[in-house]
């Protein structure tokens, strides 16, 4: 057992996981985090606490990790390198093991641009690889990058994840991505939206082929469309992301007042097309402000009640 | 080459607004490549300035004079018997010029008439862009001929993230993805293995993050 967190068990157990997603408020109120997990809790097998997304500042991802788990809720904290070097990384990674984290996606960050503070400068000292490998010498070797050696037993003990997008260019090289990422220590990663589920599929085949599934657990990435605006909005608009008009037609046959509904029966339809895939060992729902259906998506895509170790 | 850009008309006329003398100094080396500050620009930055003073009726009189370079000091003592004569020297070089002046004539009112924008070559005709980032450590072997540190939004060794689309960075979609045209050309060779290696943390210390560098040779001092 590498970091003896929730997630980890029950990947290791085969279950069919299912992560959740928190983004921490734009303030210093504790309550909003707290709300949120009235939804996961019991719902999701473990949340991730997203850190400063979109470059918008938002409370730290360690304090909404820390509030989650007072309530119940077990956290995947997300860590950015474009806002630290590898000082504050690794000053990082102590700090949330010992107040209790046992998941850490990393992540490059999205750049300061698309954020609410465009003039700052950033970081970047490690890429997300970079990252991944760190974390698991410290982990793994007890050391830190200056070769510094943690007492046995000292060690942050963490499950690593990491974000994959099998849909950004170039698509050939998008699964050796996913290879860099097992070499570099990665336990499980998370993808992108995903709703081309032809393309995913030939992804998947792609890594299952090359024996990577065997190597780390992949959970699909999914996020419920809430209206037809958000569809094209989301085809059109944000890079990396591939929605076919599939998508788009299914939502335009339903009047407008139930295209949101519609929107969680095609992603309950994925939920079921996911299960079948070869090397799919769950799903990372993106609820983004929406949490308070996630309930009633888990419930019915029939993966209640969620499995304990 | 260092790539410069003459600052707005407004911010240099804000900065020339109490003088009545100014002496517009460019210079010979990269600035003229990129059209920015040589003895063509000096000219036209002149032209205008006695213009817009003459419309405000408050004239300014303008020497110009380019120097070979105004990064060597060599070459900057030629302004010994001048720099007293005007109320202000306007630098048309990269900084390293107004540095230099100002510092070999203390007495001396200095301004950059450039921003200094970076290290970069020509695209196309009226066209610059960005290469090099002098992080004192070139490794561009090992990407292909091609600099992520530079080129790369986000300096990504291990890249691309997951936002290029089309092969544009998502910063800005003028921008190429350095890490697709990386991708690309190493698979075209058939070299996988040196985008599945995973490249190690880069030691910034040669970079700007070691302090202020120099460059000491001893062969060359005299």
């Amino acid at each position: 057992m590498k970091s003896g967190s929730n997630l980890e068990k029950l990947l290791n157990a085969g279950e069919f996981v299912i992560t959740g997603e928190c983004g921490p408020p734009r303030s210093a109120d504790a309550s909003v985090v707290r709300e949120k997990a009235k939804y996961l809790k019991g719902y999701v097998d473990s949340v991730n606490v997203t850190d400063n997304q979109t470059s918008v500042v938002r409370m730290s991802s360690l304090a909404g990790s820390l509030i989650l788990q007072e309530e119940g809720v077990e956290a995947n904290m997300q860590m950015v390198c474009r806002d630290r070097n590898r000082i504050a990384i690794q000053s990082d990674v102590l700090g949330a093991t010992a107040l209790g984290i046992r998941n850490m996606l990393c992540l490059s960050g999205d750049h300061q641009k698309f954020g609410d503070h465009p003039e700052a400068k950033n970081v970047f000292d490690l890429d997300s690889i970079q990252l991944i490998q760190t974390v698991k010498m410290m982990r793994d070797e007890g050391k830190l990058i200056s070769g510094q050696e943690m007492a046995e037993g000292t060690e942050p003990r963490l499950f690593i994840g990491a974000a994959v997008n099998p849909f950004a260019d170039p698509f050939e090289y998008r699964v050796y991505r996913l290879a860099k990422k097992i070499a570099a220590g990665v336990d499980f990663v998370q993808t992108q939206c995903i709703y081309n589920m032809d393309k995913f599929k030939e992804y998947m085949k792609q890594a299952h082929d090359m024996g990577l599934t065997e190597k780390v657990h992949v959970l699909a990435g999914i996020t419920p469309m809430k209206s037809l605006g958000m569809a094209r909005y989301m085809q059109k608009s944000v890079p990396g992301m591939d929605v076919p008009d599939e998508i788009i037609n299914r939502l335009k046959g339903v009047e407008k007042g139930g295209q949101s509904k519609e929107g969680i029966n095609i992603l309950l339809d994925q939920i079921q097309i996911l299960k079948e895939i070869p090397g799919v060992a769950g799903v990372h729902l993106m609820a983004i402000e929406w949490e308070e259906r996630v309930p009633e998506i888990v419930e019915a895509a029939g993966l209640l009640p969620r499995p304990t170790v | 080459m260092i790539v410069g850009e003459r600052k707005p008309l407004d911010e240099i006329l804000e900065m020339v607004k109490d003088a009545k003398k100014i002496l517009i100094v460019g210079c010979k080396g990269c600035v003229t490549v990129c059209n920015a500050g040589g003895t063509k620009e000096v000219g036209i930055l002149a032209a205008t300035l006695r213009l817009a003073r003459l419309k405000e009726d408050n004239p300014i009189e303008i020497d110009e004079m380019t120097l070979e370079r105004q990064c060597d000091p060599e070459y900057i003592e030629i302004l010994e018997e001048r720099a007293a004569n005007y109320d202000i020297i306007l630098s048309m070089a990269c900084s390293i010029g107004p540095q230099y002046i100002s510092e070999k004539f203390p007495e001396a009112i200095v301004y950059p008439a450039l921003n200094t924008c970076f290290m970069g070559g020509a695209q196309e005709h009226g066209v610059w862009a960005e290469f090099c980032q002098a992080c004192g450590d070139c490794k561009i072997h090992l990407f292909g001929g091609y600099c992520p540190i530079a080129r790369c939004s986000k300096s990504l060794l291990n890249g691309p993230c997951g936002g290029s689309a089309d092969g544009k960075c998502e910063v800005d979609k003028e921008i190429d993805c350095v890490w697709h045209l990386i991708v690309n050309k190493l698979m075209k060779q058939g070299k996988l293995d040196q985008l599945t290696q995973v490249k190690p943390l880069k030691n910034w210390t040669t970079s700007r993050d070691g302090g202020p560098r120099k460059i000491v040779r001893e062969d060359l001092k005299i």
